[in-house]
């Protein structure tokens, strides 16, 4: 597949959860200072050419990012060009109304810079906090995203649904200019959740946090043909990692290991994932979810998925778990300066491999191999 | 194993997610004719079913379960329970479903059951034969680790059930679509399959996925 993209209109953006960090020393740093430190992350993103940078949301002790549009106003007033967006609303558990209101007022705010990530996210928290069955996850979206299409698009609206009061010719406050608050699906691999994405024509955002990308492939292929079916032109396709970029391979694998292990052995422990292995960290680097080490090792790797894929965007969800805010800081200063301009000269030659087929990914068990 | 006659190369899903599609995929390449059902009419998964499991069928529940004797149950657990009681009366009902608390809410029923969630989902279709199986690896594991019979490398997949030719049907189905077969007994023996059981989630060769079971066995 030809990267249609030109490779100076990739967006490069940063995701992150707002950890609770730990100083230089393995002291944890408290929860107002994590926040004020995030948003001096933002601001080196913006110094240093990152495109946009998108706020999770959470409702856990580990993180701090339950109120990112709130951070997203802080930074926008101290940045004048990155974009600033989430990733992802937990869209199930709000109220559109909200969703746009808040959203609209920091495009105002920001001079036109909002955007949206919208989906389940991984972790589920918000529904009973918010007193949402988990159950009803597929109607509480649909009808949401529903809702939220139409605020972002056609007002006034006349809307009437399950779980919230009907609208009858509402307009809302502020106005938004035509395709402001661009809004795309986050989908972690569900067919349906592709499917649904292309009927509403939103732009698709894969959520890759294991295992290698081109599992994915085939869901890039299901997208584009819904798309047609449903009339709609192609849309950008774009995709969240994780990673960590120190100036060596091996310096980073000694950063983020120790923090990656921690928040691992977290999920195995709650969710009853199996328990991380350096053998683990070390697979999902070499060849999986992790685009983690020197800035030319981790450029290369990204530049190899947005060919694979044919990405429009890539956004990298930098320093996982406890990482200190001065190591962080490091990683955005290397990203922003190093491994984005090598990403986009790298995407400027011609491919190095051959076209990368999109056909559904299958194991080469052929027929007369498997006879008894 | 049994001879492979046309009739024995038919297979049918309830589920077109990405379990579904997964072995949807994998059927196919063995050579099986495969119906798939999501939830609502064909056409809602019809292009889902085309690109990512060309040549499967995509049709209606009731005509994969008349597709086929063998039948795998994909679709999201807290979904199982809006399929009729004895719509798969006489089929061997291969049980690929997990409970996860982050996917399907709180259910009690589920989240305690002392015999594993498979006996639940017999206790609820009754007249179908269930098969604990193809649910301890996850979807991308399962795509990756398919390989011929005696190739190197290749990994276990195991099954429980009380009907014995029931679970001898379904390791030859997991045989066939690419990995070595472990009986790990009575349905109840399902339990050490689940989330947070002794093999989830990790890739075993069929020796070491047996010692775990026995000495989940064992101790219990």
């Amino acid at each position: 597949m030809v990267n249609a993209v030109n490779p100076q209109d990739i967006e490069f953006g940063l995701d992150t959860f707002v950890y609770a960090s730990v100083d230089g020393s393995g002291r944890a740093v408290d929860g107002d200072v994590v926040i004020r430190n995030t948003i001096e992350e933002a601001v080196l993103a913006d110094t240093v050419g990152i495109d946009s940078f998108n706020i999770a949301e959470h409702y856990r002790p580990e993180m701090m990012d339950s109120a990112g549009h709130v951070m997203l106003a802080a930074i926008a007033g101290r940045t004048e060009r990155i974009r600033l967006g989430t990733a992802v609303t937990v869209l199930s558990t709000q109220d559109p109304v909200r969703v746009y209101t808040n959203f609209a007022t920091l495009d105002a705010v920001s001079n036109g810079r909002a955007q949206l990530i919208v989906g389940r996210g991984s972790l589920t928290e918000s529904f009973p906090l918010f007193g949402f069955d988990l159950a009803d996850y597929e109607e509480l979206f649909e009808e949401k995203l529903d809702l939220l299409t139409r605020l972002l698009r056609d007002q006034p609206v006349t809307w009437s649904g399950t779980f919230r009061p009907p609208l009858t010719n509402q307009y809302l406050s502020p106005p938004l200019p035509e395709g402001h608050v661009p809004t795309w699906v986050g989908v972690g691999g569900s067919p349906q959740s592709v499917i649904r994405a292309a009927r509403y024509g939103l732009p698709l955002m894969l959520a890759v946090i294991g295992g290698p990308a081109r599992r994915f492939a085939p869901l890039v292929d299901l997208y584009k043909r819904a798309l047609v079916a449903y009339g709609h032109a192609p849309l950008p396709i774009g995709m969240h990692s994780h990673g960590f970029v120190a100036r060596t391979d091996e310096e980073a694998v000694a950063i983020q290991w120790p923090y990656w292990a921690e928040v691992f052995e977290g999920a195995a422990a709650e969710r009853g994932w199996a328990r991380p292995t350096m053998e683990r960290f070390q697979a999902e680097i070499a060849d999986g979810s992790l685009y983690l080490g020197s800035p030319e090792t981790v450029a290369n790797k990204i530049a190899a998925v947005i060919r694979q894929l044919g990405l429009s965007r890539f956004d990298w969800a930098y320093a996982t778990g406890r990482v200190p805010h001065e190591q962080r800081m490091a990683t955005i200063e290397l990203y922003g300066r190093e491994v984005i301009p090598r990403v986009r000269a790298l995407l400027a030659e011609p491919s190095p491999e051959p076209a990368f087929s999109s056909a559904p990914a299958t194991a080469n068990l052929g027929a007369a191999s498997v006879q008894q | 194993m049994s001879s492979s006659s046309p009739t024995d190369r038919r297979l049918g899903i309830v589920g077109a997610g990405k379990m579904g599609t997964t072995v949807a995929r994998a059927a196919m390449s063995a050579g099986y004719d495969v119906a798939v059902s999501g939830s609502g009419p064909p056409e809602r998964i019809a292009l889902i079913v085309d690109v990512l499991a060309p040549g499967a069928r995509a049709v209606t529940t009731d005509e994969v379960v008349g597709s086929a004797g063998i039948i795998v149950l994909a679709v999201p657990m807290h979904r199982f329970r809006e399929l009729p009681r004895d719509i798969f009366a006489g089929n061997i009902l291969v049980d690929a479903m997990n409970y996860w608390e982050d996917i399907d809410g709180v259910d009690k029923e589920l989240a305690t059951a002392p015999l594993g969630t498979s006996v639940v989902v017999q206790q609820r279709f009754s007249s179908a034969r269930v098969v604990k199986s193809l649910n301890h690896l996850g979807y991308y594991d399962f795509e990756e680790s398919r390989r011929p019979a005696g190739l190197a490398g290749r990994i276990a997949i195991a099954a429980a059930g009380d009907d014995r030719a029931a679970v001898a049907a379904v390791l030859q189905l997991i045989d066939r679509l690419g990995f070595d077969a472990v009986d790990a007994g009575r349905l109840e023996a399902g339990l050490a399959l689940q989330p947070d059981g002794p093999v989830f989630g990790v890739r075993h060769a069929a020796g070491e996925l047996s010692e775990l079971l026995w000495a989940e066995a064992s101790s219990a």
